[in-house]
């Protein structure tokens, strides 16, 4: 499963000729200066699906998606979009993508209406067909109201998905959506994951970077975790978190005081290190089989340490970072979400 | 009144998907399309920031109303001789200083995403830079015509008539769009639109003010007349008091167009390059 240090627990190599490809990098490098921010990254996205693209800050994300969509020249390696050389068939590329930049990537000092009808023109759109498709795309994205007010007055939700509409005045045939829901409140994120989830059952594919794990597992049929400019792990999130365990055994104690006590009764009958959160009360630990956990458990009751809490589940993306890299994925204060989603036993 | 009331309205899936289905591809636009757009769209950022007019009205305004008072009687003898030798000078040195602004806006362009999307689009990629040069061609004629107006009403009159006045003007719009592409490339690689401010100021001010537009280089020591010889501007000063002093030469024109193809070969595709190679 090991080859050239990336864990591949996908369906093995992909023929070419098998499916469509939407992309397909090989050995993508990009240094600034010295600095690899993409140190050879492969890739390949099958046409349809949403990949997910996920790491943390300064991962390389961006400089990829960049590479991917013609804004920067790869220092090596090749990619191909729908077939299309991204150095030497970069228009033909362009006329299949779309990209919505981390930062909005909208005219803060025009309308909405002005924004969509300034990239229909460019397109190719008349000036009326340009007004139609705007209106149209304000309507279906619930912005008709906001159309003749300023970007730069609208919310960071509105905005978001504004970027999101401007991207598909043509449905592009692939979408790059570089953090898309960063800095959205939760409604607005949830808005978000629906216009992705649309987009993709009517046959766009969609590149989409994120350092929120769960936002990954929730929209991504594939996933690509990258570190410091490498692809460490490929796959499906099913298979991800497979390769990291059968699950997690969380606990919370009615009295932090008794954890050590805890630790050592749990860790001697899961014969597994528990691993101490930063909550005085909580530990947890990863486990292979079920049967010991509720054994683990009796054994915690039986010897008098009071339990308020406990959940099995399957193990949450940011704990397949921990197992990937030995280490948590940095900024991972921004993750709403750390525990996953996990299935109260108790 | 107890049902949650939302600013926004939800998405609507089905018109979502109609929207989707209802997209098809359009033919390209042609290069001076997709330019007049880029055009198009700074005008609409004039529009919803009129302050940025700030530059082109107030200041030749203040520069004329100015040098014409406080420096016209010494350095001419009266205010009215100095208005007649000024005026076409001060019109060079308004529209050469307000260029430095294309590069100042082209910077904070790029800071913002927007500029991602328009690189991505398959669009001639020059366009955004042509068309913001084009837009700013509308910002120099404001400016020309404010300094026009108010140097008839102090008493400016060109022999050269309405002709030569139109083709002075004109001459200086070349020479600006000429120009801007120095300041295209700088705002490309400049981190900040204040340091393209800064630089850009740094180039204009030896330039404007070692040139013929205040004083005849004849009055200069010999090296230093030398010197502003060489100096475009002064191409540009001469030829535009030529022609609406109606004295204007083949070879002083021919100066300045040189000048300007000189500018644009240079600048141009260095501007291209690193509007190409942007990190």
């Amino acid at each position: 499963m090991e080859r050239d240090g990336v864990v591949n627990i996908g369906r093995g190599a992909v023929k070419k000729a098998d499916v469509e490809l939407a992309v397909h990098a090989e050995g993508l490098v990009r240094k600034f200066g010295e600095n690899a921010a993409v140190d050879g990254v492969d890739l390949i996205v099958r046409r349809g699906e949403i990949y997910g693209f996920l790491g943390p800050n300064g991962a390389g994300k961006t400089t990829t998606i960049r590479m991917l969509a013609t804004l920067l020249p790869p220092s090596s390696g090749t990619a191909e979009i729908f077939g299309h050389d991204i150095a030497r068939d970069a228009d033909e590329v362009r006329s299949r993508v779309s990209l919505t930049g981390q930062f909005a990537s909208v005219d803060e000092d025009l309308t909405g209406h002005e924004n969509l009808v300034l990239i229909a023109r460019l397109l190719g759109h008349s000036r009326k067909e340009s007004k139609a498709r705007s209106a149209e795309l304000l309507a279906a994205f619930g912005l008709s109201d906001a159309a003749s007010r300023q970007v730069k007055k609208y919310s960071g939700g509105m905005r978001r998905r504004l970027d999101i509409a401007a991207s598909i005045v043509v449905t592009p045939e692939l979408l790059f959506l570089d953090e898309p829901t960063t800095g959205l409140d939760p409604r607005s994120r949830n808005q978000v994951w629906d216009i992705i989830r649309t987009l993709a059952s009517e046959g766009t594919t969609v590149l989409l970077t994120t350092q929120y794990l769960d936002e990954a597992d929730q929209l991504a049929d594939r996933i690509a975790v990258i570190d410091n400019g490498k692809v460490i792990a490929e796959g499906t999130p099913g298979e991800l978190k497979a390769s990291v365990g059968a699950g997690a055994l969380h606990v919370r104690l009615a009295d932090p005081e008794t954890r050590p006590e805890a630790e050592r009764i749990l860790s001697n009958s899961l014969g597994a290190p528990m691993h101490l959160e930063s909550d005085p009360a909580a530990l947890s630990a990863r486990v292979s089989d079920p049967e010991r956990v509720s054994r683990a458990l009796a054994e915690l009751s039986r010897s008098g340490v009071a339990v308020t809490d406990f959940a099995l589940g399957q193990p949450s993306l940011d704990e397949v970072f921990l197992a990937l890299t030995g280490r948590p994925a940095d900024d991972n204060e921004n993750n709403e979400n750390p525990g996953g989603k996990e299935e109260e036993v108790a | 009144m107890s049902a949650p009331t939302t600013t926004t309205q939800n998405i609507a899936e089905e018109s979502l998907r109609s929207a989707l289905s209802s997209s098809e591809r359009p033919k390209r636009p042609n290069a001076l399309s997709a330019s007049l757009t880029f055009g198009w769209r700074a005008m609409l950022k004039i529009k919803h920031v009129p302050e940025q007019l700030f530059d082109v009205t107030v200041f030749p305004i203040m520069f004329t109303l100015m040098f014409t008072y406080l420096f016209g009687g010494a350095l001419a003898g009266s205010t009215g001789e100095y208005l007649q030798f000024l005026l076409p000078g001060i019109l060079v040195q308004t529209v050469v200083f307000i260029t430095i602004y294309t590069g100042f806006t082209l910077n904070g362009d790029i800071q913002k995403g927007v500029f991602d999307r328009f690189r991505s689009l398959p669009v001639w990629r020059p366009a955004v830079l042509v068309g913001a040069l084009l837009a700013d061609a509308a910002r120099y004629t404001m400016a020309s015509t404010i300094i026009l107006v108010l140097g008839l009403v102090l008493g400016f009159r060109p022999e050269g008539g309405i002709v030569g006045v139109l083709l002075a003007v004109a001459l200086v719009l070349v020479f600006a769009f000429s120009l801007s592409w120095i300041w295209t490339a700088l705002g490309l690689v400049l981190r900040t639109p204040n340091s393209v401010m800064g630089v850009s100021m740094m180039i204009m001010f030896p330039l404007t003010f070692a040139s013929n537009i205040f004083v005849d280089p004849q009055t200069m020591p010999s090296w230093l007349a030398t010197a502003i010889g060489f100096n475009p501007i002064t191409h540009l000063v001469t030829a535009t008091r030529g022609l609406m002093d109606g004295t204007v030469t083949l070879g002083q024109m021919a100066a300045v167009f040189a000048a300007c193809a000189i500018l644009i070969v240079v600048f141009a595709p260095v501007t291209m390059y690193l509007y190409r190679n942007k990190k």
